[in-house]
């Protein structure tokens, strides 16, 4: 694989993990247990997307002029997407997405300040601004794990069950995929292995607070990364990519 | 969540202003109200800071008593000050 298609794949990677993400929290909208938490969880999906589109337009100058913006968005196929496994799992119940979130921002909060350290100054940038929008996400994420733990019998039975639930697909945040080796070696990308041991010191006080057990298991799902997706993923992508595949090229 | 309190939000749009009434939202307790006001009232820059107080603490005046309340400022035109010229750089009166 040549230079460009390495860091050409880790931007789809990064940008994937934004959109995707993005997409499964813009599921709330309009069903949220309440009003505010509706409006709560659309905010950061938009961040999200506001994220997506920087990557995607840094990708799609990688590529074109054979590549768009939304080509790179909507018009790939399962296997073209480089996003982790953790992204595309359903929202379940509110727990489930909380759970989620939580695993997320945390990993999020020390790899972005990796990020912005790298060689790669559109990477840095977008990790810079990137940076304050997470320390709100993670906030609201950790406020919930904590009130749902600590709250009645069944709000903890929940978010237990949820942080167990995908705990199996936490492992494959830190294992690095061909072209983030290729990033950290050229362009002093972030080392993901040695970023374990701050998320796991981001869960450990939510999780005193909240009353909960973090979950044990060893075996990790992994291949989100490289575009071996869960049976999810089919489903996510048939909702998200209908009007352009239905309509190409349709604009607001 | 039904038995969740109501709260009304006061916004400060910028600093040196004071805090206006946004409108009312539902909380646990006030740094959920907090948290919530964040997301509602201030998606789109309206504020630097936020003051929630549970809307069963607020006493307000009677409406069916507005005409002895309010009806006899309605004729003291001399109660505006407005015989007097500000300078310019006087703002926000």
């Amino acid at each position: 694989m040549s230079m460009g298609n390495e860091q050409l794949e880790y931007a789809l990677h990064l940008a994937d993990n934004a959109l995707i993400l993005g997409q499964r929290l813009g599921e709330w909208c309009g069903h949220g247990p309440v009003l505010e938490q509706d409006i709560a969880m659309t905010n950061i999906a938009l961040d999200y997307i506001g994220r997506a589109r920087l990557l995607y337009q840094y990708a799609a100058g990688m590529c074109a002029p054979e590549s768009t913006e939304d080509q790179l968005a909507f018009m790939r196929n399962e296997w073209e997407y480089r996003n982790v496994l953790l992204a595309e799992q359903p929202n379940g119940d509110f727990a489930q997405t909380v759970a989620r979130q939580f695993y997320i921002e945390a990993f999020q909060i020390d790899y972005l300040k990796a990020l912005q350290q790298s060689g790669d100054a559109t990477f840095s940038a977008i990790a810079e601004k990137s940076i304050k929008e997470t320390a709100y996400h993670f906030k609201w994420a950790s406020e919930w794990v904590i009130r749902l733990g600590d709250g009645t019998d069944v709000s903890h039975r929940k978010m237990q069950d949820a942080l167990e639930t995908l705990w199996p697909y936490t492992g494959e945040l830190f294992r690095e995929a061909p072209y983030e080796s290729w990033m950290r070696k050229n362009l002093n990308g972030p080392d993901l292995a040695a970023l374990y041991t701050a998320w796991s010191a981001r869960l450990q006080p939510v999780f005193t607070l909240a009353g909960l057990e973090l979950p044990a298991g060893q075996w990790m799902q992994e291949g989100g990364k490289t575009g071996r997706h869960t049976e999810h993923m089919g489903y996510l992508l048939a909702e998200m990519q209908f009007m352009q595949r239905a309509y190409p090229g349709l604009e607001w | 969540m039904k038995d969740w309190p109501l709260y009304e939000v006061f916004i400060r749009s910028r600093s040196g202003l004071n805090h206006k009434h946004v409108g009312s939202l539902h909380a646990a307790d006030p740094q959920m109200a907090i948290e919530h006001a964040r997301d509602v009232y201030t998606r789109r820059m309206e504020g630097v800071s936020i003051w929630v107080v549970e809307s069963s603490r607020l006493h307000a005046s009677d409406p069916t008593e507005n005409d002895a309340f309010f009806e006899p400022s309605q004729d003291k035109i001399y109660r505006h000050p407005t015989f007097y010229d500000l300078p310019d750089e006087v703002k926000h009166m």
